[in-house]
C-alpha cells in the first residue's frame, strides 16, 4: 500500500519554514548531507548513507565473449533493486514512475556517461572481454535515493579491483589476488549525481538533496550529474516548475562546488579504506 | 517503569503471568488449548521484554518494530484519507487503515458533525482492534465521552518517529509533564492514559517545555505532533526529537547532549 500523501500541517509547516530559509533538518537550502561512506571486506563493496538514506553498491566481474558488433569493449550491467525495503512507496513487479525514473537516470550517470573505459576491458579482442555488474541494493529511502545511489554506485565502481590477466597468444591467464594485486578499473573521470527540489511558492528558494518530504511536496525535481572538471554529464528536469534560464545556470554552478566537495571527499575516503587494506603483493 | 524486570521473551514462549485480574497489553496472547482442562497459558507473540506492573496484574512486551500494530485504548495520530460515507478513512501507520465515524466525536449528531478535509491530522483513541478486522477509532475519552483533547490538531507539524521512542521515552514524559503545564501559555499537552501504565519520567519535553510554550500530542504510532509560536520551536522540537530517538541520526542522545544541541539551535 502506498503511505497517503502528506498531511495539511506538515505540509503548510514546511512551506512557512521554507519561506525562511529554515530546513527541517536544520540544514541550509543548498546543504547536503555529508555522505558516509564505509567499505565491505570485498573490493567493490560499499554502502553509502545520506542520512537515512542507504543504499548499498557492489561490483564483480566475470569474463565473458563480447558481442559481435562490439568486439574490443567490456560490458557493464547495472541492476538496481528497489523493493519495498526501502519505503513502502516501492512495490515489487510493479514499477512506479519514479522508480522507472531513477532507474533510467542510474543508466545514465554511471554507463552513458562514460565513466568506465570500457575498451580497457577488453582481454582478447573478440574472444574474452570483462563483463562488469554493478547491484545497487536500496536499503532505506528517507529522500533523495537517486543521488544516494548514484554516489554508491561511482564509488564502488572507483573501489573495485578486477583481477590481472595475462594473454600470450591465444592464451589468457588470471592471477589470482594472492598472486599479483588487483588492478583498479580504468575510470575517464567521476560523476556525481545532485538533486534540487523546487517549490511552487515564488518566495521559496530551491533545496538541494531534498528529504523525504520536501520530496514528496516539491513542485518538481532537477537531477544534474556532473564531475569535479566541470563537464555536465547529464541534466534531467521532469515537469514541475518553469525555471529561467539564469535559475538552471545558477543550479549548475551550485552544483559544481558540491561536486568538488564530493570528489574530495571520496578520494580521501577511497585513500583511507585502501591503507587500511592488506592487499596481497608479490 | 514499575518494577519491572529485564526478560527477554520470544515469539511463542510462555509467560508465567497469573492474576485474578489479569490485563494482557500488546505482544501476549491468551492461547487456550481445549484439549487440557488446565488454565490458558499465556504466550509472547513478539519478542522484546517483559514487563509487569507492581501487582503483576498488567503484562506487556516492549519491543521496537517499523510497522505499528494497532491495541485497544491507545492514543494514535492519524491522516484522514479518505470520506467514506458517514465517517472517514484514517491512516494511522497500521498495515490497514483505520477508520473513525463521522459522529464518534464530542457532541456530534446526525446534524452537526466535524467537517474534516482530506489530510487534516487527528488524535483518536483505538476503540477496536482486532487482528481480522479495520481498527476503528474514536475522538473521545471512554469513560467521560468528552474531547479531552482528542480531535482534529490544527497547524504544528508531525514529526515520526520510531515507536520505541514513542512508547518509552515520550509517552512516559507526559506524565512528569503535568508540573510544567502551568507555565505555559499555550494549551496543556493532550494526556492518553498510558501515563499510568507507563509511569518513569522522560526528560525530553520537561526539558523542552521549561524553555518555551509548546503543544504536543503523542501518538504511539510513531507520530508526534508538536506546535510552538515560532517556526525555528518547533524545528527543534523536531530536531530533539530525531536526537533523543535511539532508532534516529542522533542514536539516542541523553540530556546533556539535547542541551547542547538547544544551544546550538539558539533555543
Amino acid at each position: 500500500m502506498r503511505p497517503p500523501s502528506p498531511s495539511i500541517p506538515e505540509k503548510e509547516f514546511l512551506f512557512t519554514a521554507l519561506k525562511q530559509s529554515l530546513r527541517l533538518d536544520g540544514r541550509l537550502p543548498l546543504e547536503l548531507r555529508t555522505p558516509i561512506l564505509s567499505f565491505g571486506p570485498e573490493l567493490g563493496w560499499v554502502e553509502c548513507a545520506l542520512g537515512k538514506t542507504r543504499v548499498i553498491a557492489h561490483v564483480d566481474a566475470k569474463m565473458v565473449k563480447p558481442p559481435p558488433e562490439r568486439p574490443f569493449e567490456g560490458i557493464i550491467t547495472i541492476h538496481s533493486e528497489i523493493s519495498p525495503m526501502a519505503s513502502s512507496e516501492y512495490e515489487i513487479g510493479r514499477p512506479s514512475e519514479e522508480e522507472i525514473t531513477i532507474t533510467r537516470m542510474l543508466d545514465k550517470v554511471l554507463k552513458r556517461s562514460d565513466a568506465v573505459d570500457k575498451e580497457s576491458l577488453c582481454i582478447l579482442a573478440g574472444q574474452r572481454v570483462w563483463h562488469l555488474r554493478l547491484t545497487l541494493h536500496c536499503l532505506a529511502d528517507a529522500g533523495n535515493m537517486l543521488d544516494c545511489a548514484c554516489l554508491a554506485g561511482i564509488v564502488a565502481l572507483k573501489h573495485f579491483r578486477r583481477p590481472d590477466v595475462e594473454v600470450i597468444g591465444d592464451e589468457v591467464t588470471v592471477h589470482p589476488p594472492s598472486e599479483r594485486a588487483p588492478i583498479p578499473l580504468s575510470m575517464h573521470h567521476t560523476p556525481f549525481c545532485l538533486t534540487f527540489a523546487f517549490f511552487s511558492a515564488p518566495d521559496t528558494a530551491p533545496v538541494l538533496d531534498p528529504s523525504q518530504l520536501e520530496q514528496r511536496l516539491s513542485a518538481g525535481l532537477m537531477s544534474v550529474a556532473l564531475n569535479a572538471q566541470r563537464e555536465l554529464c547529464v541534466v534531467q528536469k521532469l515537469g514541475g516548475v518553469p525555471l529561467s534560464m539564469d535559475e538552471v545556470l545558477r543550479i549548475v554552478n551550485v552544483a559544481v562546488e558540491k561536486a568538488k566537495e564530493l570528489d574530495q571527499l571520496v578520494d580521501a575516503r577511497l585513500k583511507e579504506d585502501w591503507l587500511g587494506r592488506n592487499v596481497e603483493l608479490i | 517503569m514499575s518494577a519491572t524486570t529485564t526478560t527477554t521473551v520470544l515469539p511463542g514462549q510462555h509467560v508465567p503471568a497469573q492474576h485474578v485480574n489479569l490485563k494482557l497489553g500488546p505482544g501476549l496472547l491468551q492461547h487456550s488449548d481445549a484439549s487440557t482442562s488446565a488454565s490458558p497459558s499465556i504466550i509472547a507473540t513478539r519478542a522484546g521484554t517483559l514487563h509487569h506492573s507492581a501487582n503483576r496484574a498488567k503484562w506487556w512486551v516492549e519491543s521496537n518494530s517499523r510497522r505499528y500494530i494497532p491495541a485497544p485504548q491507545e492514543s494514535v495520530i492519524g491522516i484522514i484519507v479518505q470520506k467514506a460515507g458517514e465517517g472517514f478513512r484514517v491512516d494511522i501507520g497500521s498495515a490497514h487503515p483505520a477508520s473513525l465515524d463521522g459522529l464518534a466525536f464530542e457532541g456530534a449528531t446526525k446534524r452537526n458533525r466535524p467537517n474534516l478535509k482530506i489530510g487534516n491530522l487527528i488524535y483518536a483513541r483505538v476503540s477496536l482492534a482486532h487482528k481480522d478486522m479495520e481498527p476503528e477509532l474514536e475522538c473521545f475519552d471512554a469513560q467521560t465521552r468528552k474531547a479531552e483533547g482528542f480531535g482534529e490538531l490544527k497547524g504544528g507539524f508531525m514529526v515520526r518517529c520510531s515507536l520505541a521512542m514513542c512508547r518509552r521515552c515520550v509517552l512516559s514524559a507526559l506524565s512528569s509533564y503535568l508540573n510544567y503545564e502551568n507555565s505555559n501559555s499555550l494549551d496543556p499537552t493532550y494526556f492518553s492514559w498510558q501515563r499510568s501504565l507507563l509511569d518513569s519520567t522522560h526528560f525530553l519535553l520537561p526539558l523542552l517545555g521549561a524553555r518555551f510554550p509548546l503543544e504536543a500530542a503523542v501518538g504511539v504510532n510513531g507520530r508526534v505532533w508538536v506546535n510552538a509560536k515560532d517556526t525555528r520551536e518547533v524545528i527543534g522540537i523536531a530536531r530533539c526529537i530525531e536526537a533523543v530517538d535511539p532508532d534516529g541520526d542522533g542514536g539516542g542522545m541523553d540530556e546533556g547532549g539535547v542541551v547542547e544541541l538547544l544551544r546550538t539551535l539558539g533555543l
